[in-house]
């Protein structure tokens, strides 16, 4: 009969030797395999030092984008929210007043931007729908907190930081260079 | 009378009583980091690290276990008997301790113009001491299923009593074969023995170690013979209604039982404190203690790491196996083997 995967093994039903019968052999020759391991390679990646790394494509938390003078790329249009099938998106609209050019590049933003990431299915059709590049999602995954509404991230913790005023961590938050630890009060 | 009770040699009795509280300190420090190095080779064995979180290289995690087992809520189930729900944890760890009472963990050293010997009790009936205290560690596992009043416990408890007694014959067995070598009981005497002669007793009792050992394994409810307590199919056994440090003392032990037996098969196979290649002759009186105590040590240690690679090696016996193996396999072996050693001791002798 053919097999179904390459990786079958027959079993051997004879029955046992003598040799078998009385253990010993087979089980001096199962210590031997068991302290080979000893010196093996462990597969533990030690998490919070560590951490296993992801491939490019991978959808990770949400990142409200910034374009190169800092100004908010966000314009509240809500086709994220329109888009977002586990309706994890929530956004309020204000009007850009002037004196604000240099925070918002459209005349409108968003005054309030929240994505519950209980809700999110990290799905990325948010990123699809936005026609301004203002949201993507990163290669980091939300960190384990105590209360539901830790969970609810709100602007301050979505936007990512100005390329102006703040090179490294926008760069690092980019993905540019390599990530430091990164923890949310 | 009350004059022979004062003319006590006090010095004596204080120096056995400090004897007493560091071979019991000692066994309690050893048996703790018994749980954690069981735990780390359990994972270098399965590629992972083991504890490594509290503390540096987690030597912190036994702490923290036994701190959490303290903070667990203490249930004592209301059919049960509790007096004896808590005479039996405590019966076993009191027959784990009482063990280390006669093994010679080193020479003779003299300090303040008194010989010290390094054996709470030497004892002319050593080994038959040993064997009376572990059968009653039976009574540990017994009075513990029995009082908690629930049949798998109880199940479970017969199991593991029957497995005690049955492999303690074939440990008994293949102990007589080395004892006709030696002529003595007392383990002070097989060491010295052992040390003066070119040879390990091993050599001589390559059988009777093998039997031994798996005997020990079996009376330490060791994997692969840990089927009174089978914790993954048959609900933890014995100690299933046991919570918080009851069920800490339970375990707990069962790694003094292992340290002891460690040691006894050291002390009567491996030489107990002889160093090897070395001439304890030629050292002076604590240089020669303190190899001997380092030597004991390191053999028990190593033992231990052969208990542990063992049960992270061996899936469980079957209970039929495990009789089987016991009573048509181990018994007559060790038959055989006295047999032997008698009929060659016999045409040596002669």
């Amino acid at each position: 009969m053919q097999s179904l995967t390459q990786r079958a093994k027959s079993v051997d039903r004879s029955p046992l030797s003598w040799l078998e019968k009385i253990y010993v052999w087979n089980i001096f020759k199962g210590m031997l395999i068991t302290f080979g391991h000893i010196f093996k390679k462990k597969a533990t990646i030690q998490y919070p030092e560590q951490t296993r790394p992801f491939s490019p494509v991978f959808r990770g938390l949400h990142v409200l984008n910034r374009d190169e003078e800092g100004r908010e790329r966000c314009t509240a249009c809500g086709l994220c929210a329109v888009a977002c099938p586990a309706e994890a998106i929530t956004m309020e609209a204000a009007e850009r007043l002037p004196g604000e050019e240099k925070l918002y590049r459209e005349e409108k933003y968003a005054a309030r931007y929240e994505i519950n990431m209980l809700r999110c299915i990290f799905c990325g059709l948010c990123e699809e729908a936005c026609p301004k590049d203002a949201i993507y999602l990163s290669e980091t995954f939300a960190p384990a907190n105590f209360s539901r509404k830790s969970f609810i991230y709100g602007k301050p913790d979505l936007l990512i930081p100005d390329p102006v005023t703040k090179p490294e961590e926008f760069k690092e938050a980019k993905g540019l260079i390599e990530k430091k630890k990164k923890s949310k009060s | 009378m009350s004059i022979s009770i004062l003319a006590l040699d006090w010095a004596f009795v204080i120096e056995k009583m400090v004897l007493i509280a560091i071979v019991i300190s000692v066994s309690l420090i050893v048996a703790m980091y018994a749980t954690y190095a069981e735990r780390k080779v359990a994972g270098v064995m399965q590629d992972r690290h083991g504890p490594n979180r509290a503390g540096p290289f987690g030597i912190l995690q036994p702490l923290a276990d036994g701190l959490k087992l303290f903070f667990k809520e203490e249930v004592i189930p209301n059919n049960s008997s509790k007096w004896l729900f808590i005479l039996g944890p405590c019966l076993a760890m009191l027959t784990a301790m009482m063990t280390s009472a006669i093994i010679p963990w080193g020479g003779t050293v003299e300090i303040g113009g008194r010989m010290i010997d390094l054996q709470i009790a030497d004892i002319n009936i050593g080994i038959l001491y040993v064997f009376g205290v572990v059968s009653m560690g039976v009574y540990g596992i017994m009075i513990g299923g029995w009082a908690s009043n629930n049949k798998f416990s109880l199940m479970a408890a017969l199991r593991g009593a029957s497995q005690a007694i049955s492999y303690e014959l074939a440990m008994g067995l293949s102990l007589i074969a080395l004892l006709m070598l030696t002529g003595s009981l007392s383990l002070k005497t097989i060491v010295e023995q052992q040390i003066n002669s070119n040879w390990w007793n091993i050599v001589y009792q390559p059988l009777g170690f093998f039997i031994f050992f798996v005997c020990a394994l079996a009376e330490c409810n060791r994997a692969p013979f840990d089927l009174p307590e089978a914790e993954s199919e048959l609900n933890m056994g014995y100690h299933q209604e046991y919570s918080s440090m009851k069920l800490g003392f339970y375990l707990f032990a069962e790694y003094i039982n292992m340290f002891i037996s460690c040691t006894i098969i050291a002390t009567l196979f491996f030489g107990g404190y002889d160093m090897p290649f070395v001439d304890e002759s030629k050292l002076s009186g604590v240089t020669a203690l303190l190899t001997g105590v380092a030597a004991l040590f390191g053999k028990t240690f190593i033992l231990i790491f052969v208990f542990m690679w063992i049960r992270w090696t061996l899936p469980r016996f079957r209970y039929d196996q495990l009789m089987n193996l016991g009573w048509k396999g181990l018994i007559p072996l060790a038959l055989f083997n006295m047999v032997l050693t008698a009929a060659i001791a016999l045409y040596t002798m002669k």
